[in-house]
């Protein structure tokens, strides 16, 4: 059987760089003083994923980096060390390291190896000093100590395979060997056996097997290591339904439930309450009722009730701590030991259910078939515009009933148009998601204090903008954490709290999404921006309006800032954001107020791949204008042009004279009208200059998909797309940027070859 | 499938025994002389249809057409071989091209048919100083008494000389 690896590989990468970034998220919010236990498990639960993930595809480097993490979570997790801050750092350390291995086995991208020792034996010293400062004395303290101080002890598994490929078998034997010593033997009938001595659970046995194998397929069972007189009653882990077992065979020594699965029933009956512990989702509604007498039974109404009968229970066969740690270990897995000990072990149970749910509810897909499917909408579209116009010269009460099947049709593919456009919209939190480790960084490195919060991470925009908004936005919080928010000490001597806060928010508004990095600082400084821009020779006056002041700080190498930080100078590429958001047909806006802070917001269109369009006529052709660019359209005087020097005209717009940009000339088409006074301009405006284009007539309003040209043909000058137009024809849309800018030199050859 | 491929009995099912076969060329007619081109490059035959200009294109590029939501250019391959004054009716064929991923409209007087050329028929091409230089030419193939120019036509519409497409920035 020959299977096709990279593609689980892919799989693999992907699912760990998702596993990374959560576990990233969850440590940057966690509270270090009160951690929430199922926050630790969260974390604990995404390295020991990779840890299994990496071992299937037999990425050492991975696992072994994984695998002290894990060993230190576990016990933090365990309540056997308490989370310090230092913690959280080298957590954040590893997440780091094993992002760039992960990168490395991916884009084959380089990885410091020394780093990556330096890493594990930080992560090993932590988990060292953790024991000499918490030492655990098993059994001897609160019972939130026994299990994990049991669980250190070592079990010695049976663990029976189904039939598998000898290449799986072998594998899984690597595998499992990371957990401890391993040996394999065979049953008569060809089955793999593991022998494993370990420190880890049945539970982690399962979870790795689980990458080759049904888990349910599996049967582990302790092989006590004293010698009890019948091992498959004690301690026997049954992963299968076993519908044929009978009742007296669990009597319930031991006997628990890795997996959720068809026994829940049997359990109500059996589980008489010795040691049982219940793994929280199935449906225990039942259980819960008919067991209320429930000795060890973990149900949020027992508090405190749990460990002794387990104990007991275990005890009673003569090998105590062993067997509870087999019994409780489990548990621990799904809820945390403390939490199975603490009223509350329902939350947990939410918790994988939860985690479960967000998964089966999004899919991946190509975005080249999202496309794909944009484009066919795109044609039925185009198509049911066609039958509309063709219908209209219908007699309506002839034709009544094919005019609202019509009608019907317009409204359903407008529906399904939408629907299909909203694929490729992502939540702004794609974006934002990646902020809170920087700020924590940055504002670590600088000395500052800084809370960050962001508002309408849910909004959506397109996944074509989304991506393209990453750097300005990165650029943008950069700055305000560098320059905006001040030092603690400047911010209390001003009579601010110590923390600055940095906010980013998205919202809706119209059909543009308004994304805002908005800081509490110090704001920018008017009088240092104007002398900078006097000693650069911009144009300025001291009564500037603020808004015109602000924005001189685009400007190309335009810096205020006193001194330059290896992270960056406010001007310093605010040109290149600025172009960046411009090219996304978006614009930058700044309000700031001296000691109150800066706002900086970006307004962008929805989405790239539908504009609003003005269709004009010039001779037999259509194009398109982006509506963003039209101020407005008038029909000219004959008075109102002007000849400049023969070399251009100009045209008086209330008292402003525009450069006229006569498009039949600029396309060299053949058109009737080449008088202004006979035909129509159009005032476009974009980067603060106006030009007034002639055109022969206005066609329309209309929103056009936009389609790209160069895919089958090459960049054309003064052309930024095509559309398809109602009749199927393609139109072409006017690159008004590009027009404006070579506005100034008309008769110059030079605009097409820009 | 377009319609207008069956119309020609032209499938899919052709491109499959082409490609077992190899060396199977599609024939058409430009003024007098026949040419083939790889089948395999070919992705469908269709009619003219009312192309939108592109300001400032070369004249053999005639504009570009909306195929299905794809923009694809149109050349004019009796412009660029300098053949006479072209004309469109309804009997004028575009050869609709896959090259390297782009997909480009070529117009030609007709399409006549499939042959299979087996490598002894294909001879070399002579020096031509003609309307095309001889760096586009498979060869010369002969079927019977018929002559054709055999074209690498994935050559000829990546050459700077049609600038389709824009050259790959140093």
């Amino acid at each position: 059987m020959t299977v096709d690896m990279s593609q689980f590989f892919q799989v693999f990468f992907e699912e760990t760089e998702e596993l990374l970034a959560e576990m990233e998220r969850l440590l940057l919010a966690i509270d270090v003083a009160q951690p929430e236990p199922e926050d630790l498990n969260a974390i604990f639960r995404a390295a020991h994923s990779i840890k299994g993930g990496a071992g299937t595809f037999g990425i050492t480097d991975l696992t072994e980096v994984t695998h002290v993490l894990e060993t230190l979570l576990d016990r933090i997790r365990k309540g056997e060390m308490a989370l310090t801050g230092e913690h959280v750092d080298a957590f954040l350390a590893a997440k780091d390291i094993l992002k760039m291995q992960l990168d490395g086995h991916r884009h084959g991208a380089a990885v410091d190896q020394e780093q990556v020792v330096a890493m594990r034996a930080t992560l090993q010293s932590l988990a060292q000093q953790g024991s000499a400062r918490v030492p655990a004395p098993p059994g001897a303290v609160a019972p939130l100590n026994a299990a994990p101080a049991a669980a250190a002890g070592r079990h010695c598994y049976r663990i029976e395979l189904p039939a598998l490929p000898e290449r799986d078998i072998k594998a899984l034997a690597g595998e499992l060997g990371l957990l401890g010593t391993i040996s394999e033997s065979r049953l008569p009938d060809g089955r793999g056996v593991f022998v494993l001595d370990t420190e880890d659970s049945a539970e982690s046995i399962v979870a790795i097997c689980s990458f080759i194998m049904e888990p349910s397929e599996l049967k582990i069972t302790t092989e006590a290591a004293a010698s009890v007189e019948d091992a498959q009653r004690y301690g026997v882990f049954e992963p299968l339904p076993a519908p044929a077992r009978s009742a007296e065979d669990a009597q319930g020594y031991g006997f628990f439930e890795p997996l959720q699965s068809a026994i829940a029933q049997k359990e109500a009956e059996n589980a008489q309450g010795y040691g049982f512990f219940e793994p929280l989702q199935t449906s225990i509604g039942q259980t819960e009722q008919e067991n209320a007498q429930g000795y060890g039974f973990f149900a949020p109404f027992v508090p405190n009730g749990g460990t002794q009968p387990a104990a007991a229970g275990a005890s009673k066969h003569g090998d105590a701590p062993d067997k509870a740690a087999v019994e409780a270990d489990p548990v621990a897995e799904h809820a945390t030991t403390a939490a199975a000990r603490k009223p509350a072990p329902r939350r947990d149970a939410d918790k994988p259910a939860v985690a479960h749910n967000e998964a089966s509810t999004s899919i991946r897909v190509g975005i080249e078939k999202v496309d794909q499917l944009i484009n066919l909408v795109g044609e039925l579209v185009i198509t049911q515009a066609m039958i509309e116009q063709r219908v209209d010269s219908l007699d309506p009460m002839l034709h009544e009933r094919l005019l609202n099947s019509v009608s019907q049709l317009t409204r359903n593919t407008r529906d399904l148009q939408e629907a299909v456009m909203s694929i490729r919209m992502m939540p702004m939190d794609y974006v934002f998601s990646r902020f809170p480790r920087m700020v924590r960084d940055l504002a670590g490195k600088l000395g500052k204090k800084v809370e960050f919060v962001t508002h309408g991470a849910a909004t959506e925009l397109d996944k074509g903008l989304i991506e393209r908004i990453v750097d300005p936005l990165t650029h943008l919080v950069r700055n305000s954490i560098d320059h905006g928010i001040e030092m603690p000490e400047v911010r209390a001597a001003a009579g601010k709290s110590e923390t600055g806060r940095l906010s980013l928010s998205a919202a809706h508004q119209g059909g543009n999404i308004i994304i805002e990095v908005s800081d509490d600082g110090g704001g920018l400084n008017r009088s240092r921006i104007l002398d900078k821009a006097r000693q650069q020779g911009l144009p300025v006056s001291d009564a500037m309006p603020d808004a015109e002041v602000w924005q001189m700080i685009f400007a190309p190498g335009f810096s205020t800032a006193e001194t330059v930080t290896d992270v960056s100078g406010r001007g310093v590429g605010m040109d290149v954001v600025k172009r960046n958001i411009e090219a996304m047909g978006g614009l930058v806006e700044i309000r700031s107020l001296r000691g109150f802070g800066t706002t900086i917001s970006i307004s962008l269109p929805l989405t790239l791949a539908i504009l609003d369009g003005m269709s004009i006529k010039v001779g037999p052709e259509i194009y398109i204008l982006p509506l963003a660019y039209v101020v407005e359209s008038l029909q000219p005087r004959a008075l109102d042009i002007k000849e400049i020097s023969g070399s251009g005209r100009v045209i008086k717009v209330r008292g402003d004279y525009l450069p006229l940009i006569p498009l039949y000339q600029m396309f060299g088409i053949d058109s009737a009208c080449t008088e202004p006074s006979e035909g129509i301009v159009v005032i476009l405006e974009s980067d603060g200059r106006k030009a007034a284009l002639f055109v022969d007539e206005l066609v329309g309003q209309q929103q056009v998909v936009v389609k790209n040209l160069e895919s089958n043909y090459r960049k054309v000058a003064g052309i930024s797309g095509a559309t398809i137009l109602g009749d199927g024809g393609v139109s072409l849309i006017v690159d008004v940027a590009a027009l404006l800018r070579s506005s100034r030199q008309l008769n110059d050859e030079s605009i097409y070859t820009e | 499938m377009h319609p207008a491929d069956q119309n020609r009995g032209f499938s899919s099912a052709d491109k499959a025994a082409a490609e077992i076969a190899g060396n199977e060329f599609l024939a058409f007619t430009l003024g007098k002389e026949e040419y083939g081109i790889d089948i395999l490059k070919v992705q469908e035959i269709r009619g003219y249809e009312a192309v939108t200009r592109i300001a400032n294109a070369p004249e053999f590029v005639k504009g570009v057409i909306n195929l299905r939501g794809i923009i694809v250019p149109i050349v004019d391959m009796r412009i660029k071989f300098n053949l006479g004054e072209p004309t469109y009716d309804q009997f004028t064929v575009v050869i609709i091209l896959n090259i390297a991923g782009r997909i480009v409209g070529m117009v030609v007087d007709s399409v006549s048919d499939v042959i299979t050329l087996n490598a002894g028929q294909i001879k070399a091409a002579p020096e031509m100083g003609t309307a095309f230089n001889t760096d586009y030419l498979i060869g010369l193939g002969t079927l019977d008494e018929r002559m054709l120019i055999l074209i690498d036509i994935d050559k000829l519409m990546s050459s700077a000389e049609m600038g389709l497409i824009d050259k790959i920035a140093a």
